[in-house]
C-alpha cells in the first residue's frame, strides 16, 4: 500500500496531505468523488514553502476528506504522511487537522506535530469540511523542524476570511519549562487505555524532573465539548460536501435519469460509509427544530469551552494541558472499509466520535496544541513557542 | 361581501458594484457568453475561500438609509443550503440572523408601508434547457452576483400601491447609484391573502415568485385576488398556503411543484466570513456619501431658478441630474442647461429613440456656451447638437468645418444681404412703400441662403439698416 496518492518528486522533502491543493496535480482528499479532480490553484501554505525553496514530495493518502482516525479509510496507508516523517523520507509534511486524524497519526508513530492557533495558517487551498476549527498543521521528526516549517507557512493572507493579520510569526522552541505548571485532565485521562494512561503519567514524570509542577484537575465541561465539536463539525462537513454533487466535476453515476437521481447516485457511489455518516448527523443537526437544541447550543458551548480553558491558562496559571491524543498507543485493530459490514461501519462512526474528545477542546477553541512523545499538550491562543519547548525538552528526555 | 387584499413584497434587487460578492469577477452584464465571468470561487471548486466585497455592504447600507431603516451595526452572513445545478456550493450565502437593515418604512401617498428588513445575499447561476439535445446547460455568469432583498410588511392594500411602491423603489435606488434597476435586475415575489373589509385576521396566503415587469406584478396580484374571493365565496377550490409562478402566455397563476418549495434550508453561521461591524466611522462615511434624493434635487434645482415642473422632471432621473449637475459645474447657466436639456437633447432622443441620455456632458456645455455668448446661433446649435448624437463630433472643429461661427462671417452675411437686396427689387420696393411684411420675405431669402449661419437678429437688423 502505497503512502501516496499522487508522487510529486523523488528529491522532494516536504509531503502535503491530498486534501491540500497543488495547481496541476489530482487532489483526491482521500474520496472516489474527487478522483480525477485537478485543482486550478495552488494553496497559500504550499506557495509559501515552495516560495521559501522547499520542495513537494507527493500528496500523502488520507482518509476520505480527513474525517476517519488516521487514515484508516483510505485505500491507501494509514498513517501516511506521520510514517514517512518517522522512516526520515521527508523532513516535514503539511497536515489538514480537521477532526485530530494527524495528531492521532503522529502519537501512533511517535513524530512531532503542531497544530497551530487558528487562524494562523491560511486555509486557502484546503479542500474545506469544518471551517470553523480545522488547520494546516506541521508534522516533523521534532519540535525544531515543526517550528520551522511553520514559520514558514504561517502568516496573514488575504484571500481567507479568518486569517490573522500578523505577517510573519516566530517561533522559539528553548523557553524554560522550569517552574512551568501544566494541567492533567482526570476525565480524559480515565477515558484512555491502560498503556495511553501510563505513557501519559510517564510524560508527566519526566516533566516533574525538569521543574515542571503537574497538577491533577477536573474539567467535567470536556463532554458536553466533545459533542458540540461533533455537532459543528458534522454540520459544516454536510455542507461543505454539499458542492459534491455530481454537476461540475468529481464522481457522476452512469445510472440516472432526472437530476435527483443524479445527485443521489453520484453522492451514494461517492462518499463512504463514514462520510455519508458525518453528513446524516451534520444535516439532522442543522434541520427544522433542532437547530435551536444542537447547533445554536453547541456554538454556546464553544464559547464557555474558550472562556473555561482560558481561564485555567489566564487565571491559574497553566501553561498546558497535558491529555492523550488517542485512547490507544497504536493503531486500532480493524478490517478496512471495503470488507466492513453494516454493524461495523456504525462502530467506526462511534469510535471516530468517542476518540475525538481528546482532540475536540483545541478543535472547538482554535487553541494550538502540539502532539509528542505520543502525548498532546494544549496550550492557549500563540502558545505554540511554549508547547513546543515542551516538546523539545521531552525529546532530549527519551533520547 | 367586500374584501381587501393584503399584500407583502420581497424585492430582490442587484447592487450596482464593479465585482461579484464574494470574489473578484466582474462584468457579468457584459459577458459575452456563458461562463466568461466564473472563477474558483463562484463556481464552487473545493479549496477556496469568500471574501466580502465592502461596497456591496455600503450600498446595502444606503438603501437602508434611503428607506428610513435601522442599520444593524454587527451584521452577519449565513449559509442556506438546497441542491440545484445553478446553485454551485449547493448553498446560498445570505443574511439569515443578523440582516444589515431591519425596520424601515416608505410612504406612498397617504399611506406608510412598513419594511421589514433588507439583506444581502449572493445570486444563483442560470439553467439553459436546450431542448434540441434534451440536456440542460449550467450558465455561471451571475452566480454570486450580489444582491439586496428589500422585505416589505404586509401593508399593501391593492396592486396599484405595489406598483406605486416599486416604482418609487427603482427611482430611488437607480438615484441613489444603489443599483442601474436594469430589465431583470429587479424581482420579486408578492405574498398575497385576501380576507374580509375590516377582518384583522389572515387569509390564506400564496406566494408569487419571480416577477419582473410591473405589469405581470399588477395582472397577477388581480388573478389572484379573484382566484382567493372565488375561493372563499363560491368555494371553486380549496385555498391551501403554497408558492406559485406567474405564467405570462396563459395570464394565471400555477402552484409549483411541492418539492420545489418544501425544503429545510438548514441555515447556520458561515464560519469563513467574520461578523462585520460598521461602526460609527464607517457608517457616517457612508451617510456622507448618500446623494441628495429626487425631492430634495428637485428643491435645489428650484432654488437655482428652474421651474418647478421642469425641475421635477429632471430630478426624477438619475442620468438627467448627472447631465444638468456636470454641465452647471462647467459654468453653464443652469436655466440654459434645463432648456437644452429638456427641450433639445429630450427631442433628439425621442428621434433617435435613445432611452438615456448619454452624450458627454463637456459637449453639451460647449455648445451652450457657444450659443449664449452668441459665437453661433441657437439653430447651429441644435445642429450640431444632432452631430454630436449621432457621430459623436467634436464640438468646435464642427463648427469650423460648418462653417457655424457667427462672428467671424459678418463680412459673409453681409455679401448675401446685399445680394439678395440687389436680386429682390420688387420686394424692396414694396417694402419702401410701407408694406412691412416684404421685410420678412427678404430675411426669408438671406436666411435661406446662409443656410443658418449666422445670428438671426444681426441679419435682420442688417436687412434694415441697409434698407433704410
Amino acid at each position: 500500500m502505497a503512502k501516496y496518492i499522487t508522487e510529486i518528486s523523488k528529491n522532494g522533502n516536504i509531503a502535503v496531505d491530498d486534501t491540500i491543493l497543488v495547481k496541476g496535480y489530482p487532489a483526491t482528499a482521500g474520496s472516489k468523488m474527487l478522483k480525477n479532480f485537478v485543482p486550478l490553484f495552488t494553496a497559500t501554505a504550499v506557495e509559501k514553502l515552495t516560495a521559501a525553496g522547499y520542495t513537494l514530495s507527493g500528496k500523502t493518502a488520507v482518509g476520505e476528506f480527513g474525517l476517519d482516525l488516521y487514515g484508516e479509510t483510505s485505500e491507501n496507508e494509514t498513517c501516511a504522511a506521520a510514517t514517512l516523517v518517522a522512516n526520515g523520507e521527508v523532513k516535514a509534511a503539511l497536515n489538514v487537522d480537521l477532526n485530530g486524524a494527524p495528531r492521532r497519526a503522529a502519537a501512533i508513530k511517535g513524530v512531532t506535530f503542531v497544530k497551530p492557533t487558528y487562524g494562523t495558517v491560511s486555509r486557502y487551498g484546503v479542500i474545506a469540511c469544518a471551517c470553523s476549527g480545522e488547520q494546516i498543521g506541521v508534522t516533523a521528526k521534532n519540535a525544531d523542524t515543526a517550528a520551522e516549517v511553520l514559520g514558514v507557512v504561517s502568516g496573514f493572507d488575504p484571500k481567507d476570511g479568518t486569517s490573522l493579520k500578523t505577517e510573519v510569526y516566530e517561533y522559539n522552541t528553548n523557553l524554560s519549562v522550569k517552574g512551568k505548571k501544566v494541567a492533567i485532565i482526570k476525565e480524559l485521562l480515565n477515558l484512555a487505555t491502560n498503556e495511553a494512561k501510563v505513557k501519559l503519567l510517564d510524560t508527566a514524570e519526566e516533566l516533574k524532573k525538569q521543574g515542571v509542577e503537574v497538577e491533577e484537575i477536573s474539567l467535567p465541561l470536556v463532554k458536553e465539548i466533545q459533542t458540540a465539536w461533533n455537532i459543528l463539525m458534522s454540520a459544516e462537513t454536510t455542507n461543505n460536501l454539499s458542492r459534491f454533487d455530481g454537476v461540475k466535476y468529481g464522481h457522476r453515476t452512469e445510472k440516472y435519469k432526472n437530476i435527483d437521481e443524479l445527485y443521489v447516485g453520484s453522492r451514494t457511489e461517492g462518499f463512504n460509509f463514514l462520510t455519508k455518516a458525518t453528513i446524516i448527523y451534520g444535516s439532522d443537526v442543522l434541520s427544522k427544530g433542532k437547530y435551536e437544541v444542537c447547533y445554536d447550543k453547541a456554538l454556546k458551548i464553544r464559547k464557555l469551552a474558550v472562556d473555561s480553558l482560558t481561564e485555567l491558562f489566564e487565571k491559574n496559571g497553566f501553561t498546558a494541558l497535558l491529555v492523550p491524543a488517542f485512547s490507544q498507543t497504536k493503531e486500532l485493530e480493524v478490517s478496512t472499509a471495503k470488507t466492513l459490514d453494516g454493524e461495523e461501519f456504525a462502530e467506526q462512526f462511534r469510535t471516530v466520535f468517542e476518540e475525538s474528545a481528546y482532540t475536540a477542546p483545541a478543535s472547538i477553541t482554535g487553541m494550538p496544541a502540539v502532539v509528542c512523545g505520543g502525548i498532546q499538550l494544549v496550550g492557549n491562543y500563540f502558545a505554540e513557542s511554549e508547547l513546543l519547548s515542551f516538546a523539545k525538552v521531552l525529546e532530549k528526555e527519551e533520547a | 361581501m367586500k374584501y381587501e387584499l393584503v399584500i407583502g413584497l420581497e424585492t430582490h434587487v442587484e447592487l450596482a458594484t464593479d465585482s461579484k460578492l464574494f470574489c473578484s469577477c466582474g462584468g457579468h452584464a457584459a459577458a459575452d457568453e456563458p461562463n466568461d465571468c466564473v472563477c474558483p470561487a463562484c463556481s464552487g471548486m473545493p479549496g477556496m475561500l469568500p471574501v466580502t466585497n465592502k461596497h456591496a455592504i455600503e450600498l446595502a447600507v444606503k438603501a437602508g438609509l434611503m428607506l428610513n431603516c435601522k442599520i444593524n451595526q454587527y451584521t452577519t452572513f449565513d449559509k442556506k443550503s438546497y441542491y440545484y445545478p445553478d446553485l454551485p456550493c449547493a448553498y446560498q450565502i445570505t443574511q439569515w440572523f443578523n440582516p444589515v437593515c431591519v425596520e424601515g418604512s416608505v410612504e406612498i401617498g397617504e399611506r406608510k408601508i412598513g419594511i421589514k428588513q433588507i439583506h444581502v445575499e449572493e445570486d444563483a447561476g442560470k439553467l439553459v434547457h436546450d431542448d434540441a439535445t434534451n440536456t440542460s446547460l449550467v450558465d455561471y455568469n451571475r452566480t454570486s452576483v450580489p444582491l439586496i432583498e428589500i422585505v416589505s410588511k404586509p401593508d399593501f392594500r391593492s396592486s396599484d400601491e405595489v406598483i406605486t411602491y416599486l416604482k418609487k423603489l427603482k427611482a430611488a435606488l437607480q438615484f441613489a447609484g444603489i443599483s442601474e434597476c436594469e430589465e431583470g435586475a429587479m424581482r420579486c415575489d408578492v405574498n398575497i391573502s385576501v380576507r374580509p373589509e375590516g377582518s384583522d385576521q389572515l387569509g390564506v396566503r400564496s406566494e408569487i415568485k419571480n416577477m419582473s415587469s410591473f405589469a405581470e406584478i399588477k395582472d397577477a396580484i388581480e388573478f389572484e385576488k379573484v382566484r382567493h374571493v372565488d375561493a372563499i365565496e363560491r368555494r371553486t377550490e380549496m385555498l391551501v398556503q403554497e408558492t406559485r409562478r406567474w405564467d405570462e402566455v396563459k395570464r394565471r397563476t400555477f402552484p409549483m411543484r411541492n418539492k420545489e418549495t418544501a425544503a429545510d434550508y438548514r441555515y447556520f453561521p458561515d464560519p469563513n466570513l467574520m461578523p462585520i461591524i460598521i461602526d460609527d466611522a464607517w457608517l457616517a462615511e457612508i451617510k456622507a456619501s448618500m446623494p441628495a434624493t429626487a425631492e430634495e434635487k428637485g428643491q435645489k434645482y428650484v432654488d437655482m431658478g428652474i421651474a418647478v415642473k421642469e425641475a421635477a422632471v429632471l430630478a426624477s432621473d438619475a442620468k438627467l441630474c448627472a447631465m444638468f449637475d456636470k454641465v452647471v459645474e462647467m459654468g453653464r447657466e443652469p436655466k440654459s442647461v434645463a432648456s437644452w436639456i429638456l427641450t433639445e437633447c429630450m427631442s433628439r432622443m425621442r428621434y433617435l429613440g435613445l432611452e438615456t441620455l448619454s452624450i458627454a456632458p463637456e459637449k453639451l456645455s460647449r455648445i451652450i456656451e457657444l450659443v449664449d455668448s452668441s459665437e453661433i446661433t441657437r439653430a447651429a446649435g441644435k445642429k450640431v447638437l444632432a452631430a454630436v448624437f449621432e457621430n459623436d463630433v467634436d464640438v468646435d472643429n464642427y463648427c469650423e468645418e460648418q462653417g457655424l461661427n457667427a462672428k467671424v462671417d459678418t463680412a459673409q452675411i453681409e455679401a448675401v444681404v446685399d445680394r439678395v437686396i440687389a436680386e429682390n427689387p420688387a420686394a424692396v420696393a414694396d417694402y419702401k412703400g410701407g408694406k412691412v411684411k416684404a421685410l420678412m420675405a427678404l430675411f426669408g431669402s438671406c436666411m435661406k441662403e446662409l443656410k443658418g449661419i449666422g445670428d438671426p437678429a444681426v441679419i435682420k437688423s442688417l436687412l434694415e439698416q441697409k434698407l433704410n
